[in-house]
């Protein structure tokens, strides 16, 4: 038994207590994933055991949101791809940000969870609503300190309205005992364009699922991921691109990195309907193995209904480039230096397209000391 | 003083051999060059020397004053003041030359603070545009600029003795005078010891050899003056060729080389 019942929903005392137990319902209903199932294959779902986890806490800040954070209900989807997303409604700490018609938010809105306390389980919701011609970045790191261990389970959803330009990067600097799952939604109106972006560096299992719909004609989204798993880490990531309506565009990279015995996965499914003629979507998928131990996964595949479409993907899968090594230990340069300056070379081409803000230097710092210890051993 | 000695150098790839008792010897301040046709194993002895993985020293040494260059890896072979001029630049994206070279000055124990200004120096004295300092290495550049962005390097680094393989290959009339005037000052004034591999003549006019040495299937079979290239050009190699039983096919080069380069 685990501690996800009704009982501890209506303890939260809330106005939409009745929806949520509904969600919870949903929750309860649902077949448990495993492995076997397509969407959770490579996955390490067989693990989880709800029962180790109770309801937690979690300290948010939010800084610059302060004139479009709403307490209102707002309409940015009407389904939920999977039970977690489910139980994540039923207890969620919810963040509701709705950008006016053709307002521009310099500065990139900041929202940071840090996960308190050992065995919590933590549900924080962010619902962005950009309205037509508005635009808007948003950053949402999670954190928490090494010794924490844990489960966050979070929900995006975004909604771009006609015109709308939605830039959001989540950044998953948790510690290496607490477990992600995450589910996003993108719904993309009328000639709007969203970028959907990650860099993952903590967690022991962390696992982002994306699905990025595509509605209006001439919008676009563009995803791009670091990921950069470590010790016996697992980054796993399930994208879904759908295309549904005319002149759409996706473009899509991610690169990830594994050392030690780390995994990660990448499946991504680009889907072109009927109806979406004229659409380009394109997927790259690269991944460094940095020891014999570590293990890469990266699956792309289509799902085409139309003719007049261009798709491309490519995906790789392998160790660091023996040339390329050899060009800089020519130079005098140590082999575990040699192999930092090619990781983050490597990495530099997404760093470079991720709306950081102020924070890309102290991510590249970040990544670098984490290949430090990575490849210096003690 | 310092000297490079290669000695009975043998060495294959694949199981193929392609060095077949190779002997030189270079000193500060002397230009020697190798000259040889495609397949005589001009590469591979670059490659070997530099301890490029994938080739296996069957026989023979490779001594730099009293140290063991085969004993030692790659980057402690820099270090110890050799330097390999690449006749196809890897391409390494994300990392720009002045970070390989900040990190090549501590890995020297040189300090780093010059490093900037040192890059801009060089780079106006071989005309190499300033904007590559901070590009990824040798990601969309031509030719010339590729063979700058080594010479670039070389000038840097300070080596005691460097080979220099095909620099001519792939490269304008300009960048060739450039880069072949700075090896050459880079060898009257700070000694250094050059190996130049070639197949052409071009260079030499600009880099003057003291040795000119031929290297055919895998032996030098000539060693001589200056004169030496005349006579190539007159005659070629078809002579020198001849002269070396067939015994050891080894055009392997080609392998090593990589595609896409006139040669």
């Amino acid at each position: 038994m685990h501690s996800f019942t009704p009982d501890a929903v209506r303890s939260l005392r809330l106005a939409d207590t009745d929806s949520r137990l509904a969600a919870l319902e949903r929750f309860a209903a649902a077949t448990f994933p495993t492995a076997q199932d397509e969407i959770w294959r490579y996955s390490r779902i067989a693990e989880l055991n709800l029962a180790a986890y109770s309801p937690g806490t979690m300290s948010t800040t939010i800084t610059g949101a302060d004139s479009v954070l709403t307490t209102d209900e707002l309409d940015v989807s009407d389904h939920s791809l999977d039970l977690f997303e489910d139980l994540n409604e039923a207890f969620a700490s919810v963040i509701r940000l709705r950008i006016p018609r053709g307002t521009v938010l310099d500065e990139p809105i900041v929202i940071t969870h840090v996960l308190q306390g050992s065995g919590g389980a933590c549900f924080p919701r962010l619902d962005i609503d950009a309205g037509d011609d508005s635009e808007v970045t948003v950053i949402e790191r999670f954190m928490s300190a090494d010794d924490v261990t844990g489960i966050v389970m979070p929900v995006l959803h975004v909604r771009a309205r006609q015109a709308a330009r939605v830039k959001y990067l989540a950044i998953n600097e948790l510690g290496s005992s607490v477990w992600q799952i995450a589910n996003q939604q993108s719904v993309g109106e009328r000639d709007s364009t969203t970028l959907l972006s990650a860099v993952a560096l903590g967690g022991d299992y962390a696992r982002v699922r994306t699905h990025a719909k595509l509605v209006g004609q001439g919008s676009s989204t563009r995803q791009v991921a670091l990921y950069f798993a470590d010790g016996s880490q697992t980054h796993d990531f399930r994208i879904t691109q759908e295309h549904i309506a005319p002149k759409t565009s996706a473009d899509l990279l991610f690169k990830g990195a594994v050392n030690d015995v780390a995994r990660s996965v990448y499946t991504g499914l680009i889907k072109i309907g009927p109806d979406a003629r004229g659409t380009q979507a394109f997927q790259t998928n690269r991944n460094l193995t940095l020891s014999d131990g570590a293990w890469a996964e990266s699956v792309p595949n289509l799902e085409i209904e139309t003719n007049d479409v261009k798709c491309s993907h490519a995906s790789t899968v392998g160790p660091i480039d023996e040339d390329q090594r050899f060009y800089l230990e020519s130079r005098g340069i140590q082999p575990d230096i040699a192999e930092r300056l090619v990781v983050l070379g490597f990495f530099d081409e997404v760093l470079g397209q991720l709306p950081t803000g102020g924070l890309a230097a102290d991510l590249r710092l970040r990544i670098s000391r984490k290949l430090h210890q990575a490849m210096v051993p003690a | 003083m310092t000297t490079l000695t290669i000695t009975d150098l043998h060495a294959s790839i694949g199981g193929k051999k392609i060095l077949n008792g190779i002997n030189l010897t270079v000193s500060s301040g002397e230009v020697h060059a190798v000259m040889g046709p495609n397949g005589a194993g001009k590469s591979t002895l670059s490659a070997v020397v530099m301890g490029k993985p994938g080739y296996k020293v069957t026989a023979g040494s490779v001594f730099l004053d009293d140290i063991d260059l085969l004993a030692l890896p790659t980057w402690q072979r820099a270090q110890a003041g050799l330097h390999l001029v690449m006749q196809y630049p890897t391409e390494v994206p994300g990392v720009a030359v002045v970070d390989v070279m900040t990190e090549a000055f501590k890995a020297r124990g040189r300090t780093t603070d010059d490093v900037a200004q040192m890059l801009r120096t060089e780079s106006a004295r071989i005309d190499f545009d300033e904007a590559f300092l901070e590009r990824s290495l040798n990601v969309d550049l031509s030719g010339g600029e590729k063979k700058r962005n080594e010479t670039l390097q070389l000038a840097m680094l300070r080596p005691r003795i460097a080979i220099l393989d095909e620099l001519d290959s792939g490269l304008d009339i300009d960048a060739l005078r450039d880069c072949a005037r700075r090896v050459e000052d880079a060898t009257n004034q700070d000694g250094l010891g050059a190996l130049v591999i070639t197949h052409y003549s071009r260079l030499l006019e600009e880099l003057k050899p003291d040795v000119v040495h031929i290297l055919v299937k895998g032996r030098i079979v000539e060693s001589g003056g200056p004169e030496l290239v005349d006579v190539l050009e007159r005659d070629g190699y078809a002579a020198f060729e001849s002269a070396v039983p067939d015994d050891e096919p080894s055009a392997l080069d080609d392998l090593f080389a990589g595609p896409g380069t006139l040669r």
